[in-house]
């Protein structure tokens, strides 16, 4: 399976400011891009852009070789998008909520899975607890939950290590390289510092530096 | 050892744990449906608050113009559909706010599955726990308005056909607004005139009934309205969340 | 065809050619509307019912005809915004909000002032009137929603689908409101719906109506044009045209 997302002279301008400029990207298969920045360098607009949900840009995205616009459902269909709000329903438990996330995504409906992904982010024994009697971490957590129950091959994470404790942070790393490893792609922001891995890239946003790709 | 090739494997890897979604568009929408109704009957108050509102304001009514049932009676079928409009507009605000505060709203958006039915289911459910129950409470307010017999099943009737049209062109405005903080205000000034036609055919079906004349004239023009809004308003809500999301 | 859609769709071009032509609509809306006006006003035969207070006509009818014609252009502009990407097309719609909310409100304050003599009050709910009324509140909708979204791409999206809805809504409000009005009847004759009128009457109407439209033409394209400078000013020709660069 082929993954390849590029972007050509990329812009984005908000308040008369430009907070980049002639960006250039190509993202492969097997790859972690971090993209860094200070705060409001356009990191998380530029995950926005990346994933489909910002129009208000110049510049052309592609997928696959194909331009977006075009393929859109087959780029909607590989994505997972992280946020930095959770997207979880406080009123519902963690099993409900990857309920509706695994119909949205158009997985088949498996109780099984979904207690073998919240196991797998430390979540037993909190499977029933409506999500708004847990911490913030645990909520994150149950966010976190939808890379291991939803296969998809690129993953855009938006400041994922927020409010998870050491260990979290250090299974997350885990599995990022084990996604890279396997053949995903992961495009992250995050003020923690990851680990150097062949995999990993830095893009970095913000003054002078518009258009540096180290 | 089978599969030495680590690209090979790889390769098989990928096909098989990324493999393209299996489940259609229906599983999406009816899990959609399931989960907003879960969830609005876990927050119950969201659902009677609408329903105590309306009697409110049908009391006040009689205290601020006067208790006479001769009065109270031409006037019911308007006051009733007045305030149960206005009920219904209430609602609205939370329609997608909650959704949109814990960032569910983007991940709805980034479904593979069209916006425009998952919005409409979501509008199907607010009509279900908002529209639904005006409709069947109306009657025992126009028992306090002294509504004339022989109306009754029909300001029922009516109230649940134009609320549907109510809240989806309210959905338009709710999307519209729901990004904006002090959106509640303006949701109003923008819904409120749109909703003019359905008011006017909704209380002229009862008022007609009071008269004896037919009533299936503006039963099948409210009917025709809610077409209308079924067709065009799902991708105009679409197109409005679309929008907010940006910010 | 397509080339003439993005050479219009660029703003350097459209502030060129628009200052050319918005000149001849100044001057048609000045000729147009000083004839209609005093021919109106003055030459043209009195009401055998009304007398001389129909003259309000001159005003009232060219502003409702307006008001509505702004609201379905800016709602075009709005699909062409959407559509093509025009950012012109926006710039253009922004403008023309306040002036049809503008000629919205010159329709029922003339409406109301014609009431006095004719109901004998300001204000009746006639079927023009109230939707006129009614469309005022759009234009007011449209509005504040435009200056409530903090990024303007967003604010022009909106605006955008809400001017479209709206549009949609407009005929169906009108029946609605006529069907309405037709229903509860009061004892009184709507002020424009009237057997015909004399040619004396009815030529200095068009004239008048015609005139409006150069005006709002005129003005249009004159605070599209501020609109472009105010919004391009990074861009390096307009701060050529500024004198800034050289």
């Amino acid at each position: 399976m082929s993954l390849r997302l590029q972007a050509r002279k990329l812009a984005c301008e908000r308040d008369d400011r430009w907070l980049f400029k002639d960006l250039d990207l190509d993202i492969h298969a097997g790859e972690i891009v971090r993209v860094e920045g200070p705060n409001g360098s356009g990191k998380t607009t530029l995950l926005k852009i990346l994933s489909g949900q910002l129009a208000d840009f110049d510049g052309e995205l592609y997928w696959n070789e194909h331009p977006m616009r075009r393929t859109r459902q087959d780029f909607l269909a590989n994505l997972l998008y992280l946020g930095h709000a959770p997207g979880v329903k406080a009123a519902l438990t963690p099993l409900e909520n990857l309920a509706w996330y695994q119909a949205l995504a158009g997985e088949p409906d498996d109780e099984a899975a979904r207690f073998a992904a919240l196991a797998a982010v430390g979540l037993v024994g909190f499977e029933d607890l409506p999500a708004g009697q847990l911490s913030a971490g645990q909520q994150r957590r149950v966010a976190l939950a939808r890379l291991e129950l939803i296969p998809r091959a690129l993953w855009v994470l938006d400041e994922p290590f927020t409010a998870i404790d050491r260990d979290g942070v250090a299974a997350l790393e885990a599995r990022l390289v084990a996604h890279a490893r396997r053949g995903g792609c992961v495009l992250v922001t995050t003020h923690h510092e990851l680990a150097d891995s062949p995999a990993l890239r830095r893009i970095r946003l913000g003054q002078g530096a518009r258009d540096a790709e180290l | 050892m089978p599969n030495s090739d680590p690209h090979l494997a790889r390769e098989r890897d990928a096909v098989s744990l990324f493999g393209e979604p299996e489940g259609g568009a229906g599983v999406a929408i009816r899990a959609t449906l399931k989960r907003d109704l879960v969830l609005l009957m876990r927050r119950r108050s969201e659902v009677l608050n609408p329903l105590v509102f309306f009697a409110l304001v049908i009391t006040l009514f009689p205290i601020g113009i006067s208790p006479d049932p001769e009065l109270l009676a031409t006037i019911a079928p308007g006051l009733l559909w007045v305030a149960a409009l206005l009920a219904a507009l209430l609602s609205l605000d939370s329609l997608f706010r909650s959704d949109y505060e814990d960032g569910s709203l983007e991940q709805l958006l980034l479904s593979p599955h069209p916006l425009p039915a998952l919005a409409l289911a979501k509008v199907a459910v607010h009509w279900l726990l908002t529209g639904l129950p005006l409709a069947l409470m109306a009657p025992v307010l126009g028992i306090m308005l002294a509504l004339p017999a022989g109306s009754y099943a029909v300001l029922a009737l009516s109230l649940a056909l134009g609320s549907a049209s109510l809240s989806l062109i309210g959905a338009i405005g709710a999307a519209l607004t729901v990004g904006l903080s002090r959106g509640g205000v303006l949701l109003s000034l923008l819904v409120l005139p749109l909703y003019i036609p359905v008011l006017i055919f909704g209380a002229g079906a009862v008022q007609a009934a009071i008269f004896g004349e037919g009533v299936a004239a503006h039963l099948a023009i409210l009917g025709a309205l809610l077409a209308v809004a079924l067709i065009l308003a799902p991708w105009a809500i679409a197109a409005s969340l679309r929008i907010s999301i940006n910010g | 065809m397509w080339a003439f859609i993005h050479k219009l769709g660029s703003p350097k071009w459209f502030y060129g050619i628009s200052a050319r032509l918005s000149p001849w609509f100044w001057a048609a809306a000045a000729l147009l509307i000083v004839i209609g006006s005093v021919w109106g006003l003055a030459f043209a035969p009195a009401d055998y019912q009304q007398g001389n207070s129909f003259r309000i006509i001159y005003v009232h009818v060219p502003a409702a005809f307006l008001a509505q014609s702004i609201f379905v252009s800016m709602a075009i502009a709005g699909f062409v915004f959407m559509v093509w990407k025009i950012k012109v097309a926006d710039m253009a719609a922004a403008m023309m909000a306040p002036l049809g909310a503008a000629m919205t409100f010159v329709a029922l304050f003339s409406g109301a002032v014609w009431g006095v003599p004719t109901w004998g009050t300001w204000w009746m709910w006639d079927a023009r009137l109230t939707s006129m009324l009614i469309l005022l509140f759009l234009y007011f909708g449209v509005i504040a929603l435009r200056g409530a979204f903090s990024s303007r791409d967003s604010a022009s999206r909106a605006a955008s689908v809400l001017a479209m809805v709206g549009v949609i809504n407009i005929p169906i409000i009108k029946y609605s409101v006529d069907w309405w009005y037709t229903l509860h009847q009061p004892a009184t004759f709507s002020v424009t719906s009237r057997p015909a009128m004399p040619m004396e009457m009815w030529a200095p109407l068009l004239i008048m109506v015609l005139g409006f439209y150069s005006f709002f033409i005129a003005v249009t394209l004159m605070r599209t044009r501020s609109e472009i400078l105010r919004r391009e000013a990074n861009k390096r020709w307009v701060r050529e045209l500024a004198g800034e660069v050289s």
